[in-house]
């Protein structure tokens, strides 16, 4: 099959694949201990994915507890001011926590809850899919502790605060580059350790299957949203949606329901750090290669002899030198395209969409703002960007602060 | 037949059990490795285990992290390692010898590239703890047409099916990790690890060795009493780093010392 056909004739519901493929990506590369408990997680979700009852309890939560449907918000004045196509925000900055992540530890807490155990672990860089497991964790009485970079938790007091006050418990990981990446392997010994009584609730798209499959049909009600609240507000469908790329959740999020939609164009957008020509940064779309991480196969940050890189972002969500699987298998599609901004523009997009909006992104979302900025001017008037505001700023503000040399 | 596989029937001739001892490559520095090699086999291992540093080393407890971080620092990688089995084989053509980690540094040499300079070297076994066999791909006949042995990891969770598959797709031996958890952890049951292995064992007719939690010759000897052999590696990896600044030939010694140890309690079976 040439190229284009295939580009054409992708049935983009299908995938993964039995195996967890998308393409060559994705997979299960996990040592044997972990098998069983990807066994089971995958059949469990396999029963329950298409359940009725399941999907209505996970409807009620995403509605009573977090708060869905998050709005669609017409940026009217940073229209303007750019001067070009129409920007909506879709606002999961509103949702309970504060983000995206809590609509997919929703969704693995009520798997959790079929399994029976009795304990959740998580990684978390931001902290923001900390706090949202340890917030479903409080609620459901399970016992939480989440694994944390030591140089993320430096950075991210106040949401390792949050996580203390939920009742869980915040270990600092000290190994390797002491963030997200090493969190990540932590919480899988973690979860080899204590198979038995513990569930693993990923934050992300990536880890071995089950996990980008489950995590994407989560949060893909972020898109089924998004898609219908435009036909219902404009009566068409946007011609362009802008998220940001750490591990991918929230942009996989938006875009999977609108994969079947030829006239939408999609911009993923990777933390730029310092500049991809700098090497210092954390876009492995724009400049990894193919490799095996965390369960999977995907676009990697590595060396010549494949040892992974440490990455760089302003952005602690983003600081990730890889990308789930979907991700990589839209890209060498074409489906998506994926571009990078660095640090200083995302940080002059989070000032300028706190004044001109009054809403303060977080700095993940800001790198999607701010390629929103670049894209719109040429675009026409009448027509329509959505950008997912994936998460607010808060627990930015002292990073921000500190850059600015100021002592809050 | 395979270096691994001759090893095997010699010991079981002699009714001896296996004794297959791990280090990392590099750690704590590149000059101590070979020297090392040569003191484990003369201190009674009769297979090498060599550990390929990686970054990202998901399956290891703390002390084989560390000795992963410190030969990362001394710069070693997959392309030293292989040259390190090339060096062993000079002097020594018996010894088989096994690498043990991570798929990317494979991936990135590509698996063709990697088989023929593996078997050029003399590598006799693979042991890639992330890599499973319905992931394998073509390594798996790249690895097989050069006659390099593909070990598998079989855990306190696999389920007898699964067992089948795995023991159908492997060869040289299989490695039981005798708990659920990373390498060098502490609560091993030698009654459970028995349960599992005579389940096991009545699947396949490849040896069994167990690995992952065996401090010492004692722990060592009651698990060898059901298996055809033990894997030892934190206790070694330890006395790696203990020892790290000390010469070549003192960190050789220190792992000599270990491994003498636990030989003379194998061979008291």
């Amino acid at each position: 099959m040439s190229e284009k056909e295939q580009k054409t004739t992708v049935n983009y519901s299908e995938f993964p694949d039995a195996k967890g493929h998308f393409g060559q990506f994705g997979g299960r590369f996990v040592s044997e201990t972990l098998i069983y408990a990807l066994d089971e997680l995958q059949e469990i979700y396999s029963s329950l994915k298409d359940d009725a009852e399941f999907q209505a309890e996970f409807d009620r939560d995403l509605a009573h507890y977090v708060g869905r449907p998050s709005p669609l918000y017409h940026a009217e004045r940073m229209s303007r001011e750019l001067g070009g196509a129409q920007i909506y925000f879709k606002r999961e900055d509103l949702n309970h926590t504060g983000a995206h992540k809590v609509n997919n530890t929703i969704g693995q807490a009520l798997l959790a809850k079929k399994t029976g155990k009795t304990r959740v672990i998580a990684e978390t860089g931001a902290g923001q899919h900390g706090v949202a497991t340890a917030t479903v964790a409080a609620r459901l009485g399970l016992k939480c502790q989440v694994y944390m970079g030591a140089e993320d938790v430096r950075r991210q007091a106040l949401n390792v605060y949050r996580m203390k006050l939920l009742g869980a418990e915040v270990i600092p990981v000290t190994s390797g580059s002491k963030t997200l990446k090493d969190a990540m392997n932590e919480a899988m010994r973690d979860w080899a350790t204590n198979v038995d009584d513990t569930f693993y609730i990923i934050g992300t798209v990536a880890g071995p299957h089950p996990y980008p499959q489950l995590v994407r049909d989560f949060q893909a009600v972020i898109g089924r949203e998004a898609r219908a609240q435009c036909l219902e507000r404009t009566g068409r469908l946007p011609d362009a949606l802008v998220a940001c790329v750490g591990g991918g959740s929230n942009a996989i999020g938006l875009f999977h329901p609108f994969l079947d939609d030829t006239s939408v164009a999609m911009y993923g957008v990777e933390a730029g750090g310092d500049g991809v020509a700098t090497g210092r940064h954390a876009a492995p779309l724009n400049d990894g290669v193919p490799g095996v991480l965390h369960g999977n196969r995907t676009y990697l940050m590595e060396d010549e002899n494949g040892q992974i890189i440490e990455t760089h972002s302003v952005s602690a969500g983003l600081d990730y030198p890889g990308v789930g699987p979907e991700h990589a298998w839209l890209k060498d599609l074409g489906r998506v395209n994926y571009v990078a901004i660095n640090d200083n523009e995302a940080l002059d997009a989070f000032r300028s969409t706190t004044k001109v909006e009054g809403i303060m992104p977080a700095l993940e979302s800001s790198h999607a703002l701010a390629y929103a900025a670049k894209l719109a001017p040429t675009m026409a008037k009448d027509q329509i960007i959505i950008v997912n505001l994936s998460g607010r700023g808060d627990k930015d503000i002292l990073t921000v602060a500190d850059i600015d040399g100021i002592t809050v | 037949m395979s270096r691994i596989s001759q090893q095997f029937e010699a010991l079981q001739a002699r009714g001896r059990k296996a004794l297959v001892a791990y280090i990392v490559n590099g750690d704590p520095c590149p000059e101590a490795s070979l020297p090392t090699m040569h003191k484990m086999v003369e201190a009674g291992a009769d297979i090498i285990e060599l550990g390929v540093p990686f970054s990202d080393p998901m399956a290891e407890g703390p002390v084989i992290q560390l000795g992963h971080e410190r030969a990362l620092e001394s710069g070693t990688s997959l392309t030293g390692t292989l040259d390190l089995v090339a060096d062993f084989r000079k002097t020594d053509t018996t010894t088989p010898v096994i690498l043990m980690g991570y798929a990317n540094p494979v991936e990135r040499m590509g698996y063709s590239r990697f088989a023929e300079r593996a078997a050029q070297v003399g590598v006799d076994g693979l042991l890639t703890v992330d890599l499973p066999p319905e992931e394998l791909g073509e390594l798996k006949t790249e690895l097989a047409e050069r006659n390099i042995d593909n070990i598998f990891l079989l855990a306190p969770t696999t389920a007898p099916e699964r067992a089948r598959h795995l023991a159908s797709n492997a060869s040289g031996f299989l490695y039981y990790v005798s708990l659920k958890g990373v390498t060098g952890a502490g609560h091993l049951d030698v009654d459970a690890v028995k349960t599992k292995l005579d389940e096991f064992g009545a699947l396949t007719s490849l040896p069994m060795c167990v690995g992952f939690g065996i401090k010492d010759a004692d722990t060592a000897t009651k698990v060898a009493r059901l298996a055809d052999g033990v894997v030892i590696g934190s206790v070694l990896v330890d006395a790696m780093g203990k020892h790290a600044g000390q010469s070549p030939d003192e960190i050789a010694d220190a792992v000599g010392a270990i491994i003498s140890d636990i030989r003379r309690g194998l061979d008291s079976l």
